[in-house]
């Protein structure tokens, strides 16, 4: 008799749907990481999602819980109003930088502001995807976007915008961390940024975000190789990962 | 029978509290009764007026262009106001703050310092309530019994110690009106 | 009976709580703020949902939170904040899930003043923001209507899982008038089956506007305007005021109306034999109604508090049948009941024919020469 032993299946949190992302993108790496969270914290049947626009505006059909989807940027408002009426659900967004970071500016930085108890992923891959690889807030210094094709130059254009290390001034923030998901390693820190970033909703402690630096090959013309080497080398340098806010009592749970 | 009354004055005055004195008063005496003031930008200093309509039947329109009755509590009050009163009117004006004499004479007038009597009753913030006892004093809107009980009824509780002397400013106001008779 | 002499918006506020609201989300803003700051005490003592928030963009997306997680939820605002609104109210009409928003109208366009004004007619009764969508809206004329709408409001919003606007202006939101509360509702212990509370022991519910393929919105487009046609088929609303023989007709809306009401008086003690629908439902408009008026009457006598937003659909309604005159006062202005009564004897005498269009070329004189008169 052969043992076998399984050591991969799909979490129950997720739905047995294949996802439409790019090859090499990490969006899939990201829901998985959420999916396999919900699970071991056994919180899928209280977990409600709040869907960005983005590419990853179809989110509620991978994910087996109740969603939402939130106009472009407003997830953290609309996570609030549920989160709100209904104190006792799991209330979360996924927010990619062109929502999180631009459009809903203002709404993130809000719900930060009043320690709002929600938990936000943030995924940081530098570029628009769904509308095309436009120009991104968080697009590097002279990277070529189909909005800046000349690169983005920071004299007319701005700067990239630093997301984890800005919330960290806030007082309502309690955690705030940069990961990566270019390589296994970054993969099971970012997991375990994204358990501690629940458990400090489920705990009430308040403001939880966890930022992802992600990769986008189809629009930075890059193969799925190419696009993580790119998170790691370029974007991890002007991104450092780390942890910038971890309020105490976040420090002192043991995960 | 409907009936137009503003009230206006200096921000400060009372006369937005006035109104809702009489506003309550119309309410308890089963009357229709709306009150609505003008409203401003500001929060203190500008001008304060309200109009209240009291009414037998229901009430259409909660605003005037020709009340009336005015309490003037200042200058500009009567300034605005006299052109505009209806014919047969009446105009009860704080004589301690407005210095000239009615030009219509199709309208019916009292004088009233209504701010030393205030004054002499120990609060100046009383001259709205002395304004109010002249009012009823002149024109039978609403019994003055009915008026002191709605201000007992609806003045918040903490307030109620300043009861008797609301009370004694419109017993002034009425008995000042009555001896001008 | 037990009337209390409320202030509208107070007043309006205490209906919405007895009305079931368990989560009010607002921002600052005049005419309307006193809703805000009421709710900011009470909810609280109720252990209910109440947040300022950092913009009335933030306040309407919270709202939409609420609402998609299946509780009763308001926000109350007026034009300048509606305007903000409009993203989320064109989402939550795409999501079909029910929300109220009390708009206290002020004058526009702009940041206006703050001064009472019908001027939103058009952004609330022909949708605001993006896409096919039909809103409910309300126009209460009195305190107690308003209270009565509140009410209203949600049970349509619930019925029909629909966007209800109600549409006050400053004045209503101001005045003081005796009026009677409804008990407190008895808040639903189960959410609705529809809506996000935890996916336990069920299939997940998702709540979205996105039909990405066109023949899935298509559908969707479908349903709403289905949905619509049976709102148009059940809940019109309107007053009549003494059209029994009445020979020219008034059309007016919210406090409008009730001013009109009261030169209607006047002119009837005069001998004019005139008479008032007052539309309750902006939306759906009593077209049926005013049609059918309009085969009774020899002419008709539009007033609004704007340059005539809502005589649009009056004219359809009529079809040519007999001629329509306009008066409206705008920028926040009132009208008083005297300058209705002398539009009401002006066009009772008048019997000439009245081009398309022409009605609000003369109004615009006659207001004009009020102006140059200095008869505000």
């Amino acid at each position: 008799m052969i043992e076998m032993e399984v050591v991969y299946s799909r979490p129950e949190s997720f739905t047995p749907t294949t996802t439409h992302y790019c090859p090499g993108c990490t969006h899939g790496t990201a829901h998985r990481l959420v999916a396999e969270v919900l699970d071991e914290m056994g919180i899928r049947e209280k977990a409600i999602g709040v869907a960005p626009v983005g590419c990853s505006v179809f989110a509620y059909d991978y994910f087996n819980h109740d969603f939402v989807e939130a106009a472009h940027g407003r997830a953290p408002a609309m996570a609030t109003g549920i989160k709100r009426v209904r104190p006792n659900n799991t209330v979360y967004t996924y927010q990619g930088d062109g929502d999180l970071a631009s459009i809903g500016m203002a709404e993130i930085v809000h719900a930060a502001i009043r320690g709002e108890n929600i938990t936000v992923i943030f995924i940081n891959n530098a570029i628009y995807g769904m509308t095309g690889g436009q120009m991104a807030p968080t697009t590097l210094p002279g990277m070529r976007t189909t909005s800046s094709p000349g690169g983005r130059d920071v004299e007319t254009m701005g700067y990239p915008v630093r997301m984890s290390e800005m919330l960290s001034t806030i007082d309502g923030t309690s955690y705030a961390v940069r990961r990566s998901l270019h390589n296994p390693a970054n993969v099971r820190k970012s997991k375990k940024a994204i358990r501690r970033a629940f458990e400090v909703q489920e705990r009430g402690m308040g403001f939880a975000m966890v930022e992802l630096l992600s990769s986008c090959p189809t629009n930075l013309k890059f193969t799925p190789q190419q696009a993580l080497d790119f998170v790691g080398d370029q974007m991890v340098s002007y991104y450092p990962l780390g942890d910038y806010k971890v309020a105490p009592e976040v420090k002192a749970l043991k995960v | 029978m409907e009936t137009n009354i503003i009230v206006s004055g200096f921000g400060g005055q009372g006369t937005l509290f006035a109104g809702q004195v009489l506003a309550y008063a119309a309410m308890d005496a089963g009357k229709h009764v709306t009150w609505i003031p003008s409203y401003g930008p500001e929060m203190r200093g500008g001008t304060a007026r309200c109009t209240v309509t009291i009414s037998d039947e229901s009430i259409g329109s909660p605003l005037t262009r020709n009340p009336a009755i005015v309490l003037a509590m200042n200058l500009p009050s009567l300034d605005m106001y006299e052109p505009l009163m209806m014919e047969g009117g009446l105009i009860i004006a704080n004589s301690s703050l407005i210095n000239r004499e009615m030009e219509r004479e199709d309208v019916r007038g009292y004088y009233i310092p209504a701010a030393e009597m205030a004054e002499a009753i120990g609060n100046p913030r009383l001259s709205n309530m002395v304004m109010v006892g002249a009012l009823l004093e002149a024109e039978a809107v609403l019994p003055l019994e009915v008026v002191k009980n709605a201000l007992g009824e609806h003045l918040p509780k903490r307030h109620h110690k300043t009861l008797p002397f609301n009370f004694k400013a419109m017993d002034d106001g009425a008995a000042f009106v009555r001896a001008a008779k | 009976m037990t009337k209390e002499l409320m202030k509208g918006n107070d007043a309006f506020a205490e209906a919405a709580v007895r009305a079931g609201v368990e989560g009010f989300f607002g921002y600052p803003i005049t005419p309307a703020s006193e809703f805000l700051e009421y709710m900011a005490k009470r909810m609280p003592e109720l252990g209910r949902a109440f947040l300022q928030a950092e913009s009335e963009i933030g306040a309407i997306h919270m709202v939409y939170g609420a609402a998609c997680a299946g509780v009763r939820s308001l926000t109350a605002t007026s034009g300048p904040g509606l305007s903000l609104m409009s993203e989320a109210l064109s989402y939550i009409a795409g999501t079909e899930v029910p929300a109220v928003v009390v708009n206290v109208m002020r004058g526009g366009p702009g940041l206006g003043n703050i001064a009472p004004s019908q001027s939103d007619y058009n952004q609330m009764v022909k949708g605001g923001g993006h896409g096919d969508y039909f809103p409910i809206v309300l126009a209460p004329a009195t305190v107690q209507e308003a209270i009565d709408h509140i009410t209203l409001a949600f049970d349509l919003a619930d019925k029909y899982r629909s966007l209800v606007f109600i549409a006050v202006d400053g004045n209503l939101g101001q005045m003081m008038e005796p009026a009677e509360l409804p008990p407190m509702r008895v808040l639903p212990e189960e959410p609705p089956s529809w809506s996000v509370y935890g996916a336990k022991d069920r299939e997940p519910n998702i709540l979205t506007s996105i039909y990405i393929d066109p023949p899935d919105e298509e559908v969707t487009n479908i349903r709403l305007l289905r949905r619509w046609m049976e709102v148009e088929k059940n809940e019109i609303r309107y007053k009549e005021y003494e059209l029994e023989d009445a020979e020219i007709a008034v059309i007016s809306f919210g406090v409008a109306g009730r001013i009109c009401s009261s030169a209607l008086r006047t002119a009837r003690e005069e001998g004019v034999k005139v008479g008032m629908i007052r539309p309750i439902t902006l939306a759906p408009f009593p077209t049926e109604a005013i049609r059918e008026l309009s085969k009774r009457v020899r002419r008709i006598l539009v007033v609004e508090m704007n340059t005539g937003q809502m005589l649009n659909d009056v004219k359809q309604a009529v079809g040519g049948r007999v001629p329509i005159e306009f008066y409206g006062r705008i920028g926040g202005i009132t009208p008083l009941p005297d300058e209705i009564l002398e539009e009401i004897h002006r066009v009772n005498q008048n019997t000439e024919d009245i081009a398309d269009g022409q009605e609000k070329v003369e109004w615009l004189e006659r207001l004009e020469a009020r102006i140059e008169r200095g008869d505000q």
